[in-house]
């Protein structure tokens, strides 16, 4: 049964993935980069890491990818859809595309190494064995050893929001000069 | 938790609700009321003073909050430090911040939070809480470089110190998940004690972890190579933001500079001390020389602050205790000086010229005597005269690297000093030799800048003149922890 999900997920990861690439339009990529993701939570949850498998679905599909959306939307894509009679869209020169390229192969051999390093001398996390990875045990040591970093960051959020705010506010002196 | 974790952070609690207070104020005062504008600088200058009140209290006890926030008269000094580059800012801001349309309420919140973010960067001894820390100092910076937003300069300052900053963030928290991935822990102590017991065959993941680390450091502070972003930033940013982050931003980073580096890496002297004494030696270089090209003078005082970064670092390298407690001392020279500089152009900048041309001074004694007199006297403590601080600081900072052999490296120091005086007397000439006037009026200016501006004054005449008081307290600072 969890084979059978394993490769139903797996499956489902590598596909979206490889979508992403072929697509024209780069609003269908992002969609897909979502199912992707979502697919990988999957895993997660078979890894017996619902923690990661939530805050993937929440960060990942959820927060960052909006952020992707409006970037994409913002460099307005219906110029890049207009040139998809056939050609490939004129922004990717072969400089880029190489580089990329070139980054995948990178990626690709290091992945290799980690995952050989891995079969030789197998994983072990600096918690020993009984490591917890439950939603409760993370939010256990997240409020008892991490509280203090937890209630910096509220207010690295708070600052965050205060500066967006007045960033993105209408200048009120801006008329009367 | 109990009692003694909260009293060790009750300093950075006091300006933490200074900055609600005035962010919530802010939201309920209607929008054309100045006068209930002013009042935000006044909640401000209560949490500081509570907050350096607070930190007095401190002295000579060893607490320690939440595991992470350590009290030792070393977090203490910084602290008082910051909060009195705080209140000094604000005093300063109060009659500017209107005249020129900042947004007030935002103004006084950011700086708080910003100041919140440098004391806890300089009391924490966990690498994760430096991190967030430097986040919350730095986020709050760059949005105070772009809070003129009608300028277009404020808008290309903060968008390459925004970008930037996040790239050697990048950097820094890279070079903590190394040093996490090889001693399992983000603990500055614990690290500390991997390192030393493989001090000798560090391996290459803890030595890159530590350059990673340095990376970050040298940026926050303005040392070259990774001091691109500063002239535009100073340039662009309003007037006494520059002043707040020229002063601010390298007092915090400097502090955890100094912890990381002088008690976690300490073993690994060996290693770090090259990469540093180059640094060194090409910050001091290209500041001053860079910075005698400018004819903007708030593009010349941020080569200046690079150059000041440059001798810093020799007491970096120097280490030891005179070298420490000498870095102390010439943070605090450097922050009343260079405030005081600041201070003295933003008083005279208007809504849409930010007098910071070098032609800007011509003739001006004639027309601001006391002006000039101030902002000369700041200029020749930068350049490091005797009778003021800066001759003082860089006396001791000198004075250190000959005990520790580092001949060089302080005679590039004094070559540098003598040179960059050149760039500083240039505005002095412009102002009191110039036979031409700058043709645009200059505002009036309030009697609470002067004040702020005498306070400067008298800290860099009473501690160039009587040195010995602060010394010997940065000295019980250093011995706390190194």
């Amino acid at each position: 049964m969890e084979a059978l999900f394993f490769w139903l997920f797996a499956g489902v990861a590598v596909g979206a993935s490889v979508l992403v690439v072929g697509q024209r339009n780069p609003m269908y990529s992002v969609l897909l980069l979502i199912v992707s993701f979502a697919a990988l939570t999957g895993l997660y949850v078979l890894l017996n890491a619902p923690f990661i498998a939530v805050v993937q679905i929440i960060i990942y599909a959820g927060a960052i990818m909006v952020l992707f959306l409006f970037v994409v939307m913002l460099l307005n894509v219906s110029k890049e859809d207009a040139t998809a009679d056939g050609q490939r869209p004129l922004r990717i020169g072969p400089g880029p595309r190489r580089f990329g390229a070139v980054l995948a192969v990178v990626l690709a051999v290091e992945l290799i190494w980690a995952l050989r390093q891995i079969a030789s001398a197998p994983f072990v996390s600096p918690g020993g064995e009984g490591v917890q990875t439950s939603v409760k045990a993370i939010g256990l040591v997240l409020f008892r050893d991490y509280a203090f970093a937890f209630e910096a960051t509220s207010v690295l959020i708070l600052v965050a929001m205060v500066g967006a705010v007045i960033l993105a506010r209408k200048d009120p002196h801006a008329k009367d000069q | 938790m109990n009692w003694n974790d909260f009293s060790a952070v009750v300093p950075v609690l006091m300006v933490t609700l200074a900055a609600c207070t005035t962010m919530i104020a802010e939201a309920f005062r209607k929008q054309r009321d100045v006068a209930a504008g002013r009042w935000f600088g006044v909640y401000g200058i209560i949490g500081l003073v509570g907050a350096i009140a607070a930190s007095l209290s401190q002295w000579n006890q060893s607490l320690v909050g939440f595991g992470v926030i350590s009290v030792d008269n070393f977090s203490v000094f910084f602290n008082i430090t910051l909060c009195a580059i705080g209140i000094l800012t604000i005093i300063l801001s109060v009659g500017n911040a209107d005249r020129d349309h900042l947004p007030l309420g935002e103004y006084y919140t950011l700086m708080l939070f910003s100041i919140v973010g440098m004391m806890l960067m300089a009391s924490t001894t966990d690498l994760l809480i430096i991190f967030i820390a430097l986040e919350i100092m730095s986020l709050g910076v760059y949005v105070m470089t772009a809070l003129k937003r009608s300028s277009a300069e404020g808008a290309e300052g903060a968008f390459k110190y925004f970008v930037l900053g996040a790239f050697s963030s990048a950097f820094f928290l890279y070079g903590i998940a190394l040093a996490y991935a090889v001693t399992g822990t983000t603990r500055l102590d614990e690290i500390g004690l991997r390192v030393a017991s493989s001090a000798l065959d560090p391996g290459i993941l803890t030595i890159l972890a530590m350059v990673l680390l340095l990376v970050g450091f040298a940026f926050k502070v303005g040392a070259v190579p990774f001091h691109m972003w500063t002239p535009d930033a100073y340039q662009g940013a309003p007037t006494l933001v520059t002043g707040f982050m020229s002063t601010g931003v390298k007092v915090a980073a400097m502090a955890a500079f100094l912890r990381v580096f002088l008690s976690t890496f300490e073993p690994l002297r060996v290693d770090w001390l090259p990469i540093i004494t180059v640094m060194a030696a090409l910050t001091m270089i290209l500041g001053t020389v860079v910075g005698v090209a400018q004819t903007n003078v708030k593009r010349m005082l941020a080569y200046s602050s690079i150059a000041h970064a440059g001798y810093l670092l020799i007491g970096l390298a120097a280490g030891g205790a005179a070298g420490k407690a000498a870095i102390l001392f010439y943070l605090v020279a450097y922050s009343v000086t260079n405030l005081g500089a600041f201070g003295v152009i933003a008083a005279l900048s208007t809504p849409d010229r930010q007098h910071d041309n070098i032609g800007d001074f011509a003739g001006m004694w004639k027309e601001r005597p006391g002006l000039s007199a101030l902002l000369t006297m700041f200029l020749l403590s930068l350049g490091g005269f005797p009778l003021t601080v800066g001759f003082i600081g860089k006396w001791f900072i000198f004075s250190a690297a000959m005990q520790e052999g580092m001949y060089s490296l302080a005679i590039l120091g004094v070559l540098t000093s003598v040179v960059s005086v050149f760039f500083y007397l240039r505005i002095v000439v412009m102002m009191y030799m110039s036979d031409e006037t700058a043709p645009e009026q200059r505002p009036a200016v309030s009697p609470l800048t002067v004040t702020g501006l005498l306070i400067a004054l008298v800290g860099v005449i009473y501690l160039g003149i009587l040195p010995g008081g602060l010394l010997s307290i940065a000295a019980d600072s250093v011995a706390s922890i190194f």
